[in-house]
């Protein structure tokens, strides 16, 4: 794949999972609102989560919408602040493997209340 | 060579240069973000007791307000997305500016709002 046709695919992925997050994102702006009223607690959060399965779904396509979306834009930020480094390509895979596995981790925690 | 190009400061004082800046340096501090507040998010593996030890974190003022300032950072984030979205994919109507003041104002709201609800 040429580099040009490499990036042409980068940049609809990213605009589709942007499309994809900002439903997301609204959501859990909502969702922060409501649940710092009097604090967040570990038995509050558990309770909204645990064992629902329309939560783990939503959370897990946010998890997988972040995947696309942030390392692309962080590759975009290094590939154009520091070209000669070479720290583009490795940062942001890195980025985008933490994101996966911390992620899809977090949504299973959450969505298990640690009962595994 | 730079793949970036030289941009002056006419450029550089344009309002959409401003919406691209911000744009920028949110997403880059929310992507930054993203992986700890996943491993925070993790300790629920623990079952409640943990994940609530975990939470204690949060108490301390420092990540009151980074949760704070990453609230005001996400809605910047999103109305700008939203904007670029629209120019993108949307009807030509130009760079959109109107966009630009409703994300100022859109974070500020949400900042407000966190300092409302928040204990």
């Amino acid at each position: 794949m040429s580099a040009a046709v490499m990036q042409a695919k980068l940049w609809y992925a990213q605009r589709i999972s942007a499309m994809i997050l900002g439903i997301c994102v609204a959501i859990h702006l909502v969702i922060i609102f409501y649940a710092i009223r009097g604090g967040l607690t570990a038995q509050e959060i558990l309770g909204r989560t645990q064992g629902n399965l329309t939560f783990a779904f939503f959370y897990e396509t946010f998890v997988l919408a972040c995947f696309v979306h942030a390392p692309i834009g962080v590759a975009n930020i290094l590939q154009e602040t520091l070209p000669k480094s070479g720290i583009a390509k490795p940062a942001s895979w890195l980025l985008a493997i933490s994101i996966l596995t911390l992620g899809t981790t977090a949504v299973i925690g959450v969505y298990s209340g640690g009962a595994l | 060579m730079s793949s970036r190009p030289r941009i002056d400061y006419r450029a550089k004082s344009h309002l959409s240069y401003f919406a691209y800046a911000c744009h920028r340096f949110s997403g880059l501090l929310l992507a930054c973000f993203l992986p700890l507040h996943f491993l925070m998010l993790s300790q629920s593996l623990r079952g409640a007791a943990g994940f609530e030890s975990a939470l204690g974190l949060t108490d301390i003022w420092v990540f009151k307000f980074g949760e704070w300032a990453l609230v005001i950072l996400l809605a910047i984030h999103l109305a700008g997305g939203v904007r670029l979205l629209m120019i993108e994919f949307g009807p030509w109507r130009g760079l959109r500016k109107g966009w630009i003041q409703v994300s100022i104002l859109f974070a500020i709201a949400c900042g407000l709002l966190f300092l409302y609800f928040a204990n």
